[in-house]
């Protein structure tokens, strides 16, 4: 094996000329727009693209400097979602609306937040150090939307926003990132305890009973998520997103039987108690009867008139700016998927959802490179819980599955949603960073201790600007001194 | 604007669209090395059909499985380990599988555990390290049939 083949690209050029290439598509778009509705390319036209292009610049630089050999596809996918989504809002604007600047802000904070991220957090194995820290914070941010006070109580039936001030933030939206460290900090360590003991039924292996512990745990609070706050897509992607890491960790079947159990029993259940599960199933079964067609609250008119939509639009679409998305209700948060599906067709529907496949096996791949577990762990998490809330989202769109409430990651309005799904591509960057840097084969230097090797926390910046060249040294140090 | 210039910029946004996600794609094929000389520097399946002299003698046929595991040297000289299907946890803790009375190696010092048909061993972080037929790990590595791995003044052995 001789040294230049393995030595790593940093190809961060490739990652440019894709940026470019994704600018164009999201500022071709806002360009379509402005010219469909007459407007020429006014100022705010120009001032929108060009915060955009230096907002994607900024970062793709900042990748250059903080954390070169990260994944070169990953940016250019999510700044091309991220602007088709801006564009798309911005063209669904009534006159006076503001969602697309308020939309554009939301981007620019969470690009800055993500800088933010890669910049300070050399080394994703640091969050190892927070496992039961985010546990608590999850608790917290899960908490949050029922207290009085600072709950922005019952919007469209469900209680997940505070008030902050003017504005309202889903603080469960950042809870899927702190419970995926936590479940990753968690199974990486109890991984062996898991998956050692267990009785053998049939062709599975089924874990002992005290083990369950953490699956019931997941279990319950996706349930009072769903009961308290009326969210059932949040509540699927919890206990989704425990399911799959818990698998991926002990590579047992039996794990996500036992949880398949579990969500479909919970489901029944909830559907005979709660009203509203019940109304979101009877409107997807039945969304072509006229009385659930026409039901409020509850009714499948949201959905059939999205359904309408994309059927109009067909193959190729019928332009942007030309359809009429804007006669669905949320056209640009819950249905935004159905907008894209009326205005460039299946052709560009596809195409949207292709890159969403592509972030998706980009964040499997750092998964597989990396080679600590609990950043395999974390990444699969965070890239499952993008892909999860993608399928919810688009299958209930397009009548495969029952309607939630989850938002389209970088597309839909919304804030919050666009800040947490930033701070995941940033964390997942850092880990294809690890994954894909060079690794160091020659043996350790004599005299260091493990407690010397230890990855420096966040504060201790400067000691760790030798890391590529005294290269990644394995994780271990961290898990044997966490049980000296 | 007229009708046509609309319309060919349509489809224009179409294209443009997939020459993204062709363009991702191809940026992708070289990180995937297919067709290229794979990041082992091993031949890839295209060449060794080109070139039959590339094509590595096949493995041995029916290798034997690891059944227990034997220390050759050190104070527990002579005790063997059954292999099941878990992991095993050298070190001198004591909740450690086998636990080592060696005054150089560490609490948890190494991990050894199935993956497939192989075991491989995995150093927790030790002060003193754990060599693989005297090479000191670095990451997990698989561990074939009587080769000795190293720790402190042990050695131990897989064995059928």
């Amino acid at each position: 094996m001789s040294h230049a083949d393995t030595m790593p690209k940093p190809r961060r050029n490739v990652e440019l000329l894709l940026l470019v290439l994704a600018l164009s598509v999201s500022i071709g778009a806002n360009a379509l727009i402005s010219i469909d509705e007459q407007t020429s390319l006014d100022t705010d036209f120009w001032f929108q693209s060009s915060l955009l292009a230096a907002a994607s610049l900024v970062f793709h630089v900042v990748l250059r400097l903080r954390a070169k050999y990260a994944d070169p596809v990953m940016l250019p996918l999510v700044v091309a979602l991220n602007g088709l989504g801006l564009a798309m809002i911005h063209r669904l604007d009534a006159p006076g609306d503001d969602t697309g600047n308020n939309q554009l802000r939301w981007t620019v904070i969470a690009m800055a937040v993500a800088i933010a991220v890669i910049w300070f957090l050399k080394d994703h194995r640091v969050l190892r150090r927070f496992t039961y820290i985010s546990l608590a914070v999850s608790a917290l941010l899960l908490i949050l939307p029922l207290v009085p006070g600072i709950s922005a109580g019952e919007i469209l039936g469900a209680r997940v926003w505070i008030r902050l001030g003017p504005m309202t933030f889903q603080p469960g939206e950042v809870a899927k990132i702190t419970l995926a460290i936590f479940f990753a900090g968690y199974l990486s360590s109890n991984r062996d305890l898991i998956m050692l003991a267990g009785r053998k039924i049939g062709p599975m292996q089924f874990p002992r009973f005290k083990d369950m512990g953490p699956m019931i745990t997941a279990w319950l609070v996706s349930i009072g998520v769903l009961i308290f706050q009326r969210d059932l897509g949040s509540s699927v992607l919890f206990f989704g997103l425990f399911i799959v890491m818990i698998y991926v960790a002990t590579s047992r079947i039996s794990w996500v039987v036992i949880g398949l159990t579990l969500i479909l029993g919970g489901g029944f259940v909830a559907s005979k108690v709660f009203s509203h599960v019940a109304l979101r199933i009877d409107s997807w079964l039945n969304a072509f009867t006229e009385e659930v067609f026409g039901r409020s609250p509850g009714g499948s008119g949201q959905i059939v008139e999205g359904l309408f939509g994309m059927a109009s639009g067909g193959l190729v679409g019928t332009g942007l700016g030309q359809g009429r998305p804007n006669l669905v209700p949320f056209a640009n948060s819950d249905m935004i998927i159905a907008s894209f599906g009326e205005e460039l067709g299946l052709i560009g529907l596809f195409a949207i959802v292709m890159m969403y496949l592509l972030l998706f096996t980009r964040g499997f791949r750092a998964a597989l490179g990396t080679r600590d577990a609990f950043g395999k762990l974390l990444a699969c998490g965070l890239s499952f819980a993008v892909a999860l809330q993608c399928f919810v989202v688009i299958g209930g769109v397009t009548r495969l599955i029952p309607l939630t409430g989850l938002t389209t990651p970088f597309l839909a309005a919304g804030g919050s949603s666009l800040l947490a799904n930033w701070i995941i591509v940033g964390l997942l960057l850092m880990i294809s960073h690890t994954a894909r840097g060079p690794v160091d084969t020659s043996p350790m230097q004599p005299g260091r201790t493990p407690e010397a090797q230890k990855p420096a926390p966040v504060t201790a910046a400067g000691s760790r600007q030798d890391r590529n060249t005294t290269q990644t040294l394995p994780d271990a140090p961290t898990e044997a001194v966490k049980h000296l | 604007m007229s009708e046509l210039t609309i319309t060919a910029l349509r489809f224009g946004f179409l294209l443009l669209l997939w020459v993204l996600i062709f363009s991702i794609v191809s940026a992708m094929r070289r990180d995937l090395m297919i067709g290229r000389k794979a990041a082992t520097g091993a031949p890839t399946a295209r060449q060794v059909r080109k070139n039959p002299e590339l094509a590595e003698p096949a493995p041995a046929p029916a290798k034997q499985h690891a059944r227990q595991l034997v220390v050759t040297e050190g104070p527990l000289k002579g005790r063997t380990v059954p292999l099941a299907a878990s992991p095993i946890l050298l070190g001198r803790a004591q909740e450690a599988t086998l636990v080592l009375e060696d005054d150089y190696a560490s609490g948890r010092h190494a991990r050894l555990f199935p993956q497939g048909s192989r075991w491989f061993i995995e150093d927790l972080g030790s002060t003193n390290g754990t060599y693989l037929a005297e090479q000191q790990l670095t990451r997990a590595l698989p561990v074939d049939l009587g080769v000795p791995v190293r720790i402190g003044k042990t050695v131990i052995e897989l064995r059928p």
